[in-house]
């Protein structure tokens, strides 16, 4: 006889806050699924009332953007969670970085705007103040649909700027550089080139080098190791150390290179809003 | 200079290795210190990889009771593999601790826990990365003293050689009471150096120290005797006891690790040591008495655990956990607390009766039935009888008919193969059992689609049991048995697809019965495993049983003894045995006697309910049974889920 869960259904998802945090120092060897575990359990101790879906096995409401490879830190990773009462971005972020490692760092939360029926200010778990039904006001677009580039910062320790230059302009040159990657399906073979935007080459000191790089979001993804790959297959660039690469940026590529913040939207909308809401 | 942090040296490794997470601590509840700060220095051991270490919840509790002392640090550190270890060579950097990678070689105290023999390996992997030399009487005088704890330290003479100190028993008051020696003797200038400081330990009753115990040999091989050689130690080293539980609720803040991990929850032990008197059961006979923790501590563990943690798991442990006399209570004043919560409760009890079910019931009122573990260990009735398992073939099929009458819809059951007087009948037995549970399973729940896992272990024999003298069956004969098993099984056709089989080579199994039953001829044994490559030999992927065997031919028969010599060999009443010297309280001739009464088939009772039955423990180790119910409640807790501010 098959048993179903009892009692009424999880309570709906009544607001939504996305998140930037950053993976920082020794926590950059967390893989995707270290942190969503580290997050799952950070949102537990802060007390932030999750909502959860429906079933034997219920999963907090969280919405993952693609996540920094294992190994790269980041400034710039962005997650959405559904909650089941509405909170202070401000009151969440804070709690949630107070409960987790130093390392992963909550920098900005805000509320999606028309996701809540309460204001953005002042609230915390437990408020109920149900606003009027003209507050509502749809968000605009995913988080997912707000990203489709990167901005690195790679540290090449032991490599000459010289060396990284004449390599970058060699892989700027080409219409099309091939690498292969080991993935959980076997070895893939994939073009680099059409991913890079932009790179920039600059010198730390005589035996450090960095290259900034704009890359889009293509499948499948080009990580920074796949892009200094592209660099020895087109150059012979060899590295003696391990690459440092630290994710600065996501978001829309924009015509200038530069990318859009893809929490500005909802901040702005929330703006409105609330001067709408107090005028 | 002393302390410093090796992390820069090792973070350009990291990305060369697998799942480098493993190595860069940072763990919630972790406890970094300034090496300055304090007077003695522990670093804990788990000799495995992380993901099994770190949920061990023996280490947990002295990281925390030691780090609780203002003048104490205590880090951790575990088994690295094989290709940081290749790295670490290469770039000439030692066994590190992973909470502020200081190196092992730089603390007062290297402190290893044993669960299991098979992790005798990964002790001298990590002797050698951190400089340590591997035999205790080469190291110099600044060498951390290598204390050894755990189960398996019940034998520890196998390890003799490498160790330096071994604690027997409970761990909690006795690394204090090595803290406050080794602070003094710090203190006042390390007077006679370290073999004063041993002394100082093993007088107090604290250690036992190998080196001070010499053994010697008959003829025909076995051990002649064991005898103490100075006369201002106690000749009969003994375990630690602890007393009252609920004084001592650790841990307090678990650790949270960022890395998963073998056991991804809170675990609260409700009480310690198990008087159901299974012997087969190391477990059961060296933690004796039972000491439970109260219904209102296990509550405000709960509650601390998961406030200070975030898991949203809570496995409530013990060696039998639907014995504690408040449980009943227990489960439903917590499955109350956390209805309206994420928070899964479990309790990984495998005793075969229909409360055992009512109280998975309890634990699962609104989440996911999935399966029920039961042990009822021995195939036959007679089997059973044998072992002092008091189950019967009804009890069996009467809780599995319950299990699955209340929508649990796989059942798994434990076995052991390779147990005393055991026949290929009694093994078979299993397969009419595992029928029995699948007919009832279906008329109890209505539908032919159950499940019923069975899983075999191979017995190995352990000191301090009434089996300790048991030759152990050979793995050709474990084998042999279980193929037989597999196939009836198989033939079924009423029962072959609903009944799983697991069960493992039995190779191991005779290593571990070496490694648990051995003397200090196989510390030998295992240095020369190791130096062939032997790392990580839980691990059936680096197992190798030709390296052992090898081993054993090269350094055991040319004393005329074999590694069949100490594991399928019976062995008489009086021969002394290599641990008979070490007091874990259990009267040697009381353990003879329920040997003999095994043979005969007689069952023992717990002597929770019914008389004492004179094992000896309490009267020699001056303990109790502490157990309820003592009509306490649990508390009720305030803002469960939420800290937010209005």
């Amino acid at each position: 006889m098959a048993r179903r869960p009892e009692g009424p259904p999880p309570p709906p998802v009544v607001a939504r806050i996305r998140v930037r945090f950053a993976k920082r120092g020794r926590l950059r060897f967390l893989s995707h699924r270290d942190i969503a575990r580290a997050i799952e359990r950070g949102l537990r101790r802060a007390g932030v009332p999750m909502a959860y879906s429906a079933g034997f096995s219920p999963h907090p409401r969280i919405s993952w953007v693609g996540a920094a490879p294992t190994g790269a830190a980041s400034e710039a990773e962005y997650v959405e969670f559904g909650l089941a009462a509405a909170v202070d971005p401000e009151w969440l972020r804070s709690a949630l970085d107070a409960a987790l490692p130093p390392g992963l760092d909550v920098l900005d939360a805000v509320l999606v705007p028309g996701s809540s029926t309460v204001g953005s200010s002042g609230s915390g778990p437990g408020s109920d103040g149900a606003g009027p039904a003209g507050t509502r006001m749809s968000g605009s677009g995913s988080l997912a649909e707000r990203i489709d580039a990167s901005r690195w910062w790679i540290r090449l320790p032991g490599v000459g700027e010289p060396a990284l230059s004449a390599a970058v302009a060699e892989l700027l040159g080409r219409d099309e550089v091939v690498v292969e990657r080991a993935t959980k399906d076997g070895r893939r073979r994939f073009d680099v080139r059409p991913a890079v935007v932009l790179a920039v080459c600059r010198a730390e000191n005589g035996t450090c080098a960095i290259l900034e790089l704009v890359a889009r979001h293509t499948t499948p993804a080009v990580r920074p190791d796949d892009v200094l790959t592209a660099l020895y297959v087109v150059a012979g660039l060899r590295l003696s150390a391990p690459p440092e690469p630290i994710r600065l940026d996501q978001g829309r590529l924009l015509d200038d290179g530069t990318l859009a913040d893809p929490l500005a939207p909802d901040r702005n909308d929330a703006g409105r809003l609330v001067g709408r809401s107090s005028a | 200079m002393s302390g410093q942090s090796l992390f820069a040296r090792l973070e350009p490794l990291l990305p060369r290795v697998r799942r480098p997470v493993q190595y860069v601590g940072g763990e919630g509840n972790s406890v970094v210190k300034p090496w300055e700060s304090a007077a003695v220095r522990w670093c804990l051991m788990y000799p495995d990889a992380y993901e099994v270490g770190l949920p061990n919840q023996g280490l947990q509790i002295l990281y925390e009771i030691l780090n609780e002392r203002p003048d104490v640090l205590a880090e951790r550190t575990y088994s690295v593999w094989p290709d940081l270890e290749a790295l670490l060579r290469e770039h000439d950097l030692p066994q590190f601790t992973v909470d502020a990678h200081r190196a092992v070689g730089d603390f007062d105290l290297f402190g290893v826990s044993f669960s299991t023999e098979l992790g005798y390996t990964n002790l001298l992997t990590a002797l050698d990365l951190a400089g340590i030399g591997l035999h205790a009487d080469q190291r110099g005088e600044d060498a951390p003293l290598v204390v050894a704890g755990g189960h398996a330290a019940f034998n520890p003479e196998p390890i003799a050689d490498f160790v330096d100190a071994v604690v027997l028993g409970d761990g909690e008051e006795a690394v204090l009471g090595i803290t406050d020696v080794v602070r003094d003797w710090k203190a006042t200038g390390r007077p006679g150096g370290r073999r004063e400081l041993l002394v100082r330990l093993a007088r107090r009753r604290l250690v036992y120290v190998p080196a001070f115990f010499d053994v010697t040999y008959r003829a025909d091989g076995r051990i002649e005797q064991v005898r103490a050689n100075r006369t201002d130690i106690p000749a009969r080293p003994s375990k630690h006891t602890l007393s009252d539980l609920d004084s001592w609720p650790y841990p307090k803040a678990p650790l949270v690790p960022l890395a998963e991990t073998v056991h991804e929850r809170m675990s609260v032990e409700i009480f310690r040591g198990c008087t159901r008197g299974c012997r087969f059961c190391q477990a059961g006979m060296i933690t004796r008495p039972v000491r439970e923790r109260n219904i209102e501590t296990v509550g405000a563990m709960v509650d601390a655990g998961l406030r200070a943690t975030g898991f949203n798991e809570v496995g409530l442990l013990s060696l039998s956990s639907a014995d504690h006399t408040e449980i009943g209570r227990i489960a439903t004043g917590l499955a109350d607390r956390y209805a309206d919560s994420r928070v899964s409760l479990s309790l990984p009890s495998t005793r075969v009766d229909a409360f055992n079910v009512t109280l998975a019931n309890e634990f699962s009122r609104n989440g996911r039935r999935s399966g029920l573990t039961f042990a009822p260990e021995g195939g036959s009735e007679r089997l059973r009888k044998v072992i002092n398992k008091m189950v019967s073939a009804e009890d069996l099929v009467r809780t599995v008919s319950t299990a699955y009458a209340h929508g649990w819809r796989q059942v798994k059951l434990y076995f052991m193969c390779g147990l005393p007087t055991e026949t290929d009948e009694d093994v078979l037995e299993i397969a009419e059992l595992a029928r029995q549970v699948i007919r009832a399973g279906r008329v109890a729940s209505g539908h032919r689609d159950i499940r019923c896992t069975v899983s075999i272990g191979g017995f190995v024999p352990k000191p301090h049991t009434p089996f300790q003298w048991v030759g152990q069956a050979s793995h050709e004969l474990t084998d042999a048995r279980l193929k037989l098993l597999r196939d009836t099984v198989r033939a079924d056709r009423e029962i072959a697809r609903a009944v799983g089989f697991r069960y493992h080579d039995g190779r191991p199994g005779i290593i571990e019965g070496l490694l648990a039953r051995g003397d200090r001829r196989v510390g030998a044994v295992i240095e020369r495993v190791w130096r062939d490559g032997g790392r990580f030999d839980g691990w059936s992927e680096h197992f190798s049983f030709d390296r052992w065997s090898n081993a054993c031919a090269a350094e055991l028969e040319p004393l005329g003894i074999s590694l069949g010599w100490f594991t399928t060999r019976e062995r008489e009443e009086r021969e002394v045995l290599p641990w008979d010297h070490l007091d874990a309280g259990l009267d040697r001739d009381w353990l003879w006697a329920d040997w003999q009464e095994a043979l005969r088939g007689t069952e023992l009772d717990d002597c929770r309910w019914t008389p004492c039955y004179d094992c000896g423990v309490c009267p020699t180790m001056g303990t109790d049974t502490q157990i309820g119910p003592t009509g306490r409640t649990l508390l009720p807790i305030v803002g469960v889920g939420s800290g937010a501010p209005a």
